[in-house]
């Protein structure tokens, strides 16, 4: 068992087109250095100074991690990470 | 993609919800199959703004995972602008790709805009690439 973690398509290019990757339970900033560790170049794309960056958005299973405890949210075996691009716009 | 398929009743359902939070920028997703609609998902736009919108993260992952489970995709991201004309802004633009990348977000996905700055909604279709806004064809029965 791990933490599945689904990779959105701009950076399937960093996982060799893997949609579903693995990795370790910890907190999210956890999970995201243990990605990086398999995938180097993706954490940089994740985060800046140990946040998430803005317009990405991550899930711990159903939930916006943001509702949850943001970068310190717990993820143990079995869950589910979704890293969704935001969807956003603006007129200038 | 050279051109999406939209049908008269959905066109007419994103221009009304356009015109209903006019002055508000309207957001939404296209569901379907290949290029062809199916299905209108009116989105929140949790910016309440009339120069920007942002999908809710929340609605949004719920609408994507519906889509997936109905065996449908994301055919085309929709919104409106309320006084410039149906073309994709420079805002637009960055927002289509990943944060600090040139990757696109949504490679199979086009981007519906409605126009409610003149007499007659104006309603095009793009796909953001790399470079380059391609305009494509909406086709209607
Ligand atoms: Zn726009």
């Amino acid at each position: 068992m791990a933490v599945k973690v689904r990779i959105p398509t701009p950076l399937q290019r960093l996982t060799g087109g893997q949609e579903l990757v693995e990795g370790k339970p910890g907190t999210i900033i956890e999970l995201v250095n243990d990605l990086e560790s398999k995938f180097p170049g993706i954490g940089e794309r994740l985060s800046e100074g140990g946040k998430i960056r803005r317009f990405v958005n991550i899930y711990v299973n159903e939930e916006d991690i943001r509702f949850l405890k943001a970068e310190q949210t717990e993820v143990k075996d079995g869950d589910e990470v979704s890293i969704v691009p935001a969807i956003a716009g603006g007129v200038f | 993609m050279t051109h999406i398929f939209i049908s008269k009743e959905h066109l007419d359902d994103i221009i009304s919800h356009s015109r209903e939070v006019y002055p508000k920028e309207a957001c939404g997703i296209l569901a379907g199959k290949g290029n062809t609609v199916e299905r209108v998902y009116r989105m929140k736009n949790i910016d309440d703004s009339t120069v920007t919108y942002s999908f809710d993260s929340g609605e949004q992952f719920k609408v994507m995972k519906e889509i997936e489970k109905d065996g449908l995709r994301m055919v085309a991201i929709y919104h409106s602008h309320t006084s410039s004309p149906a073309f994709p802004s420079q805002t637009d633009i960055s927002r289509a790709f990943y944060p600090g990348t040139d990757y696109e977000n949504y490679p199979d996905t086009a981007y519906v805009i409605v126009s409610l700055a003149y007499e007659e909604p104006e309603i095009n279709a793009f796909l953001i690439k790399k470079g380059a806004i391609e305009k494509i064809k909406i086709l209607s029965s």
